[in-house]
């Protein structure tokens, strides 16, 4: 046997087997029946020792091109913002790696306390009252959001501005059968939601859904579409990126009941899509319609403080087929991620980061000499008009160590030509510079 | 009493002023917010610098548990060790930074790694496609269930089949993926030996159902011993098997749900594929299904050209959609992928040795704790403090509370409902005899306490941080994040709860 995962000895097994009373482990295995047992060893590669595995799978990292590899303004709902090196020595700490959901809160003050803190993070970026401790990624809280909406409003039709990401609609959706829910899409205008639309999709819905920046990069005009949603007395729902809220304002300041964003650019790497995490926050009448888990205070018998996993009525192992949702995994160490990471920046860093990414888009617009596909304002995402398909452009670009964005092309019929250009605080002016000048040697 | 004082929360170690952060500064033009958009009042992050906030947090997790500060046999949830090596391979910057969007031309060893695993997961669970889409065991329930739908709906049965079949063993979440996924729950029973009541199963599978969800071994660790005859009534009706792979660390490589009569099987490869379950997450839930249910797979597709290179394919057009984004936690499928190759054909040693961890203690504990079904255990088996309780007064939670005494994370309690005061112990292969023997004792020494000093246990926990905790009070309090003190929030200012 070659793996040092197994600590028993051929001593121990025996000794083990006598104490069971049984001659051999594969008496162990009597009440498996003969017909359903495999009668042969598993076909997968040999044992390798954790060498070989190192060299093995190094050799496929090595065949995929990061972003450490080429000049990269890829963005399109994941973003390469730096991630401090506090945030992924902590998140090593076994204690935190290594533990199991905390059903045990005297051995679990640390993640319970974590996520409070979280919870409260959250909150006040998005300016909600309650959050709930993370779901999967930015697709499925939205598809939690409508859940929540449904049953809070007793509606089962969901509008959703074609500006919000692809794949969170495309989630949505496939949620929708199950949930009975009837999903309205509402065209865009100009590249951002026009709330005369949103407000005549919203009739008779739960919630209304939109995005802020939106899949455009486009600033929508967030305060009108939540006002238009409350009209048609719809839930209104903001999508939004956490580390705009420097500098764009809160959801729950403009009249939004639930926010909900994918958390992986705080203190998340790009990992090819995951694991990262989801935030959902509301306001606090929708806190038993919540899915997922929620910390809460509390005290002990002797009146100290702690911190426990509360309202779990709502949940599975207790509701079963009337819980709110049935998740009980979610993605804890990569929200813990995004509380040390936001921790790091605090209010001031925060808006920094906020004001560079502006100033970045900025800069871009003035150095590359191409129209934008819109003109609402922007954050940190710019769509640019080309004369040819984007897709031939990023080949061209690439093949000189440049990744120039993203087509729109790829998720929108007739924008073939639109270049969607991604800007962090990891894109320096003089990546810029780059990036235009290889732009207009492709275009030329 | 305990040594610990109480840690002060983030936002109490706060002062205005400071920062840890470290951004650059660039020369840049000013990009402007229109006002009506830009934020009006900051958000109240926490401000500390640098070292205070590593200490912060190093005493966060100085009050925390995991399997490498000791043993943790929580039942069904298989905490085996999370080898190392993994941790290091997921974070190869050829992995950790690289973007979704990335070209496929540009990101081959990362389609290959997933196609190699999906592979593996077919094998390993004797299936025929495989999905590795959706984030968690959970999520791979509802996915399951949703390719259910869709192969009814296809075939115009969907009006019909309305009913899922679970027994009462269940996980919660079987039954609420049935309300999620728009089917109704149809209950069946266990019987006196612990498997399913096959009288009962036989009066409501019917024309109506559409598929059983079934975890073997059960969540009592009783395997199925009528296995073959159960999918049999199914199939005989035309409905599905669903297998959830909760338990699936007992039988690698000794039996498949394939083999079993499964036709659909989902894996948390954070429990048998060893990835560290982080407090809560991330997990994984990839799917398998039998061939007849590819077509319905979530998309994108990850496929092999006849050229050798990977490809991601959405054009399925009778597939239930995307579940969630991208391709899935895919930094979780690269500690997954390696645990599996150290491994290789001997997976089936590490379920022989999770088994026989098992018995063993089944068989050293017994006689102290009542045990309902006396079988021979799989990976994981349930004990009862009935007696205890009865006699004493003291209940599974007392138990649970007082092996923390013994540096022992407790084992899941009050679950399964079919067994009363339940204590559902699951020791994984990882353990030595020594720390079972520890174990042993522990428990045994508890159950003698339960007659000589019950206050002891009634008191337990004694040298955490806090003692047991008021979650009556948590739920009536409702104080979910941190309350900033203020009395009248200033405008624009998100409100404290209250």
């Amino acid at each position: 046997m070659g793996t040092g995962y197994l600590a028993l000895t051929d001593a121990d097994r025996e000794a083990m087997l006598a104490a069971i009373g049984v001659a051999s482990i594969e008496e162990l295995f009597a009440d498996v029946p003969e017909q359903v047992r495999l009668k042969r060893e598993l076909e997968l590669p040999p044992p390798a020792s954790e060498l070989e595995v190192e060299r093995e799978l190094s050799e496929l990292a090595g065949r995929n091109v990061s972003t450490g590899r080429e000049l990269s303004f890829l963005g399109a709902g994941v973003y390469d913002h730096y991630v401090p090196a506090i945030v992924e020595a902590i998140v090593s700490r076994p204690e935190f790696l290594t533990a199991y959901t905390p059903y045990q809160p005297e051995l679990s003050q640390g993640v319970l306390q974590a996520i409070f803190e979280y919870q409260t993070v959250i909150c006040e970026l998005t300016g909600m009252e309650v959050s709930n401790a993370s779901g999967y990624d930015g697709a499925t809280v939205a598809a939690d959001a409508c859940f929540m909406a449904a049953h809070a409003t007793g509606r089962k039709k969901i509008a959703i501005a074609e500006t919000v990401s692809p794949q969170v609609r495309q989630v949505v959706k496939t949620y929708a059968p199950g949930f009975g829910l009837e999903i309205v899409e509402i065209p865009h205008s100009g590249g951002v939601t026009d709330p005369e639309a949103l407000l005549a999709a919203s009739q008779g819905a739960a919630a209304a859904i939109f995005q802020q920046p939106n899949f455009f990069g486009c600033l929508e005009p967030a305060p009108d579409l939540a006002r238009a949603a409350s009209e048609a007395g719809a839930l209104a729902v903001a999508h939004v990126d956490p580390l705009s809220l420097g500098v764009l304002e809160a959801p729950g300041a403009y009249g939004c009941q639930i926010a909900i964003g994918e958390g992986q650019a705080a203190g998340n790497r790009l990992s090819f899509g995951g694991p990262h995490f989801g935030f959902l926050a509301a306001k606090k009448e929708l806190i038993r319609r919540m899915p997922g888990r929620i910390t809460g205070q509390t005290v002990d018998r002797s009146g100290r403080r702690g911190f426990v996993l509360t309202f779990q009525t709502r949940e599975q192992h207790i509701r079963r087929e009337k819980a709110t949702s049935n998740i009980t995994t979610n993605q804890s160490l990569c929200a813990l991620a995004g509380l040390i990471y936001l921790s790091w920046l605090g209010p001031k860093g925060l808006r920094e980061l906020g004001e560079t990414c502006l100033g970045l888009a900025q800069l871009a617009k003035s150095k590359l000499a191409l129209p934008l596909a819109f003109a609402a304002p922007s954050f940190k995402e710019l769509a640019f008009r080309l004369d040819r398909p984007a897709e031939e452009v990023v080949r061209a670009a690439k093949k000189k160590g440049v990744n120039p964005g993203y087509p729109l092309g790829r998720d929108y019929p007739g924008m073939e030509n639109v270049l969607l250009v991604a800007l962090t605080e990891k894109r320096s002016p003089a990546d810029v510079e780059r990036l235009s000048a290889v732009l207009s040697e492709v275009l030329a | 009493m305990s040594e610990w004082g109480e840690l002060p929360l983030i936002f109490e170690r706060s002062k205005a002023g400071r920062c840890a952060c470290s951004l650059p500064h660039y020369e840049l033009p000013k990009g402007k917010v229109p006002a009506a958009l830009a934020r009006s009042e900051a958000p109240r992050l926490p401000e500390l610098a640098e070292p205070d906030l590593a200490r912060h947090f190093s005493a966060l997790a100085d009050r925390n548990f995991g399997i490498d500060s000791g043993f943790y046999p929580l039942g069904s949830c298989t905490m085996k060790y999370n080898p190392r090596l993994n941790e290091r391979l997921a974070a190869l910057p050829g992995f950790a930074d690289l973007h979704p969007h990335q070209v496929p031309e540009d990101a081959q060893g990362a389609l290959e790694l997933c196609f190699r695993l999906q592979e593996a997961l077919a094998e390993i669970s004797g299936l025929d496609a495989v999905s590795l889409q959706p984030a968690a065991g959970s999520q791979g329930e509802l996915t399951g269930l949703m390719l259910v739908r869709a192969y009814f709906a296809d075939r115009g049965e969907l009006g019909e089949r309305r009913k899922v079949v679970v027994p009462d063993t269940a996980h919660g979440t079987n039954p609420a993926s049935v309300t999620m996924a728009g089917f109704e729950l149809q209950p069946v029973k266990t019987d006196a030996r612990g498997n399913l009541d096959l009288d009962d199963l036989r009066r409501v599978v019917g024309p109506d159902t559409a598929a059983l969800m079934l975890t073997n071994p059960s969540t009592l660790g009783l395997f199925e011993e009528n296995i073959a005859r159960v999918a049999g009534i199914f199939h005989q009706v035309g409905a599905l098997l669903y297998y959830d792979g909760a338990n699936l660390n007992a039988v690698c490589g000794v039996s498949r749900p394939g083999d079993m009569g499964f036709d659909v099987v989902h894996f948390n490869l954070h429990k048998t594929f060893s990835t560290p379950h982080g407090g809560g997450g991330p997990g994984a839930g990839p799917v398998a299904v039998r061939r007849e249910l590819e077509p319905f797979l979530p998309v994108p597709r990850i496929v092999r050209r006849e050229d050798g290179s990977f490809a991601l394919d959405s054009e399925q057009a009778k597939s239930i959609g995307r579940v969630r984004g991208f391709l899935g936690p895919f930094g979780v499928f690269v500690k997954a992928y390696a645990f599996i190759r150290v491994y290789g054909p001997a997976l089936r040693e590490m379920s022989e040795a999770a088994v026989l961890n098992a018995n063993y203690l089944l068989s050293r504990l017994k006689d102290v704790y009542e045990l309902r079904y006396d079988r021979l255990c799989m990976h994981e088996f349930v004990l009862s403090a009935c007696a205890l309780k009865r006699e004493h007064g003291i209940s599974a939670l007392d138990v649970a509370k007082r092996l923390m005494d013994f540096g022992i994370h407790p084992p899941t309690v009050y679950f399964p409902l079919v067994v009363p005061e339940a204590l559902m112990i699951e020791p994984t292969e990882s353990e030595s005899l020594e720390t079972l023997d520890a174990f042993v004792e522990a428990m045994r020494r508890i159950a003698a306490e339960a007659v000589e000093n019950p206050e002891l246990l009634h008191e337990a926990p004694h040298d955490r941080p806090v003692e047991r905790l008021d979650e009556a009070a948590a739920v009536k309090r409702a104080i979910v994040r941190y309350e900033f003190g203020e009395s009248a929030p200033a405008s624009g200012q998100p409100a404290a709860s209250t």
